[in-house]
């Protein structure tokens, strides 16, 4: 299987940036996290490679590089009749699901690291004091295993959003929306618990209990438990009646 | 190869209330081109997604190559290349690029995968365009090069799904002629459906009739042709009038007699020496200047077959 995997994945990999007729919404995809991984460390300075700021970073590119690209290369491919075709060839339905995820999140990882790496020569250059500044090394840990869990959530979910999607831009939008729902309702909870003095205390007492590292490590935890079971639901979903049915 | 390229024993396939392919029997030989006829919505498509073991059947069963579909999928769709409904091609890749995804799907060796591709493009003529996105193509192109992908890693069988539908008429003569000669240079056996005759009587050897997912013809185009209609005699000329007709309808060969345009069109019982017809409109005051013996079309007997279904 691994050479029908490393087969979907040459095709991907070519079709990746020729997105006919959606250049510009990739390029506008791409404008945000660019902007992010200069505009911010800018800001901040030496802040940007000390504190977990750069995590925003980490969360954000994949999330949104992702979510262009699963959706276009699912139901972007039901969507321009290629689909039946691959389906009745020799492919296993494992090979093609896995070599396209796995497509997407290598682009969606890959460029948030060119973005860290862009965000750090931003804060050397515009913040030079002497010594090379480089992110504190659990900051690092951190935004690798973020950026890459996060990419596989997104893919994850991407792949069953485009199996009942019409069109890649419904998918798109759909799984943008839903993705982004779960940080809005915590941010709102937080400035809920944060607006009372009481919640607040309480708050800040639960905070100081916990260290950065075992937070870090609750959220790699969530995010890993999330991540295998869309992957599951992902297999078990992507088979090939289902599809050509849809 | 098994003699035999496919055999189907009584499938039937249901989509919730709809019957789409109704207890259908009938066995294809290697190496002739197969023509699958019915009108839209007769069950073609989901006969061929059966036959790839895309879906499963209801109950009965089909065999392709010697491979069960519902408990083999994958040796059958191993062994056999597909030009499905839409072409399948991708459009921001090059044609180069599509063969080659192909290619590698398939395993072809690099070195075979890319003479190969050099032989299929130009045999279609386009090898001069290969590097160019499939996108700016014409449909016709698309079609051809869909077909080059079918027949890439030489599969003993290929099924077309309407591959000239849609396509102009210079673009759907090419494609034709493309897969005829491909078919005869490959040996390979061709399941063809289309609900185009004229396509199916110059291509196929033999032809399968389908209406609501029923058989309802099975056999060559000359034998369907026979079957449903007898012998025809056409007669152009001036000067048909009624006591001639009338004389023509009185003689026992004949079966019926009507004129349309200069055309006399006589159904005759059966194959006849028809001399005597010809002198008889002579003697009658009509001008002959063409005789013409005949049968009836392919698109007559289907349309025939159709009409005696409702």
């Amino acid at each position: 299987m691994k050479n029908d995997i490393l087969t979907v994945i040459w095709k991907e990999r070519k079709g990746l940036f020729r997105i006919r007729g959606r250049r510009a919404q990739a390029l506008l995809g791409m404008f945000s996290p660019v902007l992010l991984a200069i505009f911010l460390p800018l800001q901040e300075g030496v802040e940007w490679v000390q504190s977990p700021l750069s995590l925003l970073l980490a969360f954000v590119a994949p999330l949104i590089l992702v979510g262009i690209s699963i959706p276009d290369s699912f139901a972007g491919e039901r969507e321009r009749h290629t689909l039946p075709t691959l389906l009745a060839s020799r492919l296993s339905d494992r090979a093609i699901l896995f070599g396209k995820m796995i497509t997407s999140v290598a682009f969606g990882w890959g460029v948030t690291l060119v973005l860290l790496a862009i965000g750090l020569v931003t804060v050397n250059v515009a913040h030079w004091g002497g010594p090379i500044l480089f992110y504190k090394p659990s900051i690092l840990l951190a935004g690798l295993a973020f950026s890459f869990l996060v990419a596989m959530l997104t893919a994850g979910a991407g792949v069953l959003f485009s199996l009942r999607a019409a069109t890649a831009q419904e998918a798109q939008q759909t799984l943008m929306a839903v993705l982004l729902i779960p940080p809005m309702i915590l941010q709102f909870v937080v400035f809920a618990i944060m607006g009372s003095d009481s919640g607040k205390a309480r708050f800040q007492e639960v905070l100081s209990a916990l260290s950065f590292e075992q937070v870090i490590l609750v959220i790699v935890a969530v995010l890993l438990v999330l991540d295998l079971g869309l992957l599951m639901a992902a297999m078990s979903r992507f088979k090939r009646a289902r599809l050509i049915l849809g | 190869m098994t003699e035999t390229a496919i055999r189907i024993e009584n499938l039937t396939r249901d989509f919730e209330t709809v019957r789409a392919v109704d207890g259908l029997s009938l066995e294809v030989p290697s190496g002739i081109i197969f023509g699958f006829l019915g009108p839209n919505g007769a069950g073609k498509t989901t006969t061929i997604n059966l036959l790839l073991g895309l879906l499963e059947p209801t109950s009965g069963r089909a065999e392709v190559l010697g491979f069960d579909t519902r408990t083999q999928p994958d040796e059958v769709r191993t062994r056999t290349g597909a030009l499905l409904e839409h072409s399948g091609v991708y459009e921001q890749l090059s044609a180069e690029d599509n063969l080659e995804f192909y290619g590698r799907i398939w395993r072809m060796p690099a070195t075979e995968r890319q003479a190969r591709i050099k032989e299929l493009l130009s045999h279609m003529g386009v090898w001069e365009r290969r590097k160019e996105s499939v996108g700016t193509w014409s449909k016709g192109m698309k079609q051809k090069l869909a077909l080059a992908r079918a027949m890439l890693h030489r599969p003993p069988l290929v099924f077309l799904d309407e591959p000239t539908a849609g396509l102009d008429v210079m673009a759907a003569a090419t494609v034709r002629d493309d897969l005829e000669a491909l078919a005869a240079r490959e040996g390979v056996t061709v399941f063809l459906t289309t609900h185009n005759m004229a396509e199916a009587e110059r291509l196929c050897a033999q032809v399968a009739v389908i209406r609501e997912g029923s058989l309802v013809a099975l056999g060559d185009p000359d034998d369907l042709r026979a079957r449903s209609g007898g012998p025809r005699l056409e007669i152009v000329g001036r000067g048909f009038n009624e006591s001639a007709l009338q004389l023509l309808r009185a003689r026992p060969e004949v079966v019926a007699a009507e004129v349309q345009n200069q055309h006399l069109e006589i159904d005759l019982r059966e194959e006849t020496d028809t001399a005597p017809l010809v002198s008889l409109m002579v003697s009658a005051g009509v001008a002959v200047e063409e005789v013409r013996r005949g049968k009836a079309s392919l698109e007559e007997v289907f349309l025939t077959l159709m009409e005696e279904q409702r």
